[in-house]
């Protein structure tokens, strides 16, 4: 476990918390990243400047982060261009199917003891664990 | 604008920087971390645990105190999903983003914080992940 980051995590997590009681508290609003980004592409009249101020913070956030730390945020992504836009499809596709994904569900939902977000956060982990266990640990390679 | 509405905007700003930096600080808008916690088999990284653990540490106590309330402070009501039942559509939908995620290691906020990089396998992402959303929107709605 020589990557296992400890304090960040917690650290992170605590700010993620934060951030989601806030809106909350002062809006009403749950923070889920897929619904929020949704609802700015099919907008409904008189629910979406909340959405972009959100997902304008996001990158606020990334922007203050570089300028705390001094450096950006590392980013190894690497899945090839083909797997990316496979993975990008189900994410979109599916986040909107499962009406959510790992804030909205892992996050927001577990928090108000939802029963389909306790059953979403389980299918998604282990989905994800089976996929990289494929990936990763057998000989079935997926070329795009 | 009126006072509430400039409150009620200022705050979901706030909301969401914090959310990116946390994200950031957490280490989970890198998509090679998010691996290394689905990686069990590998060199695992639990770090994606503590991050969902610090963050219902404060949403499991803050939110129940908060819906104690009978509204938000700028706004008329709480906007809550209703749904208790569970369904093949949540799960399955569940599943296919586990799928996704488990390929690349980027969920929607992460990706999305992860723009500011303007690096070109993340744009392709969002764009891919926004045609997702688009697709669903086209075939089940």
């Amino acid at each position: 476990m020589e990557n296992f980051t400890p304090v960040s995590a917690i650290a992170g997590g605590l700010l993620i918390g934060l951030a989601a009681t806030i809106a909350l508290w002062a809006n009403g609003r749950i923070v889920g990243i897929s619904g929020i980004l949704a609802g700015t592409l099919f907008p409904r009249h008189g629910d979406i400047a909340w959405r972009w101020l959100f997902l304008l913070g996001l990158l606020c956030g990334g922007l203050l982060y570089s300028l705390l730390t001094g450096q950006a945020a590392a980013l190894e992504l690497r899945a090839s261009p083909g797997m990316t836009v496979v993975a990008g499809l189900l994410v979109g596709f599916g986040t909107r199917l499962g009406s959510g994904c790992t804030s909205g569900h892992g996050i927001c939902g577990i928090a108000r003891f939802s029963r389909r977000s306790f059953a979403a956060t389980l299918t998604f982990i282990v989905a994800g664990i089976i996929t990289v266990g494929i990936l990763r640990h057998t000989s079935i390679e997926l070329s795009l | 604008m009126s006072k509430p509405l400039i409150q009620s905007r200022l705050s979901i700003l706030v909301a969401g920087s914090l959310f990116g930096l946390g994200l950031a600080v957490s280490g989970m808008t890198n998509p090679a971390k998010v691996i290394g916690f689905l990686d069990i088999a590998g060199d695992w990284d639990p770090s994606l645990i503590l991050v969902m653990a610090a963050g219902l540490a404060v949403t499991v106590p803050a939110f129940h105190l908060v819906l104690r309330r009978s509204r938000p402070l700028f706004a008329h009501h709480f906007f809550l999903p209703e749904r208790q039942d569970l369904d093949a559509r949540l799960i399955t939908g569940a599943a296919l983003f586990g799928i996704g995620w488990g390929v690349a290691g980027f969920c929607p906020g992460p990706a999305l914080t992860a723009l500011l990089s303007l690096n070109g396998s993340v744009m392709l992402f969002v764009a891919a992940m926004v045609a997702g959303m688009l697709l669903h929107h086209l075939l089940l709605e």
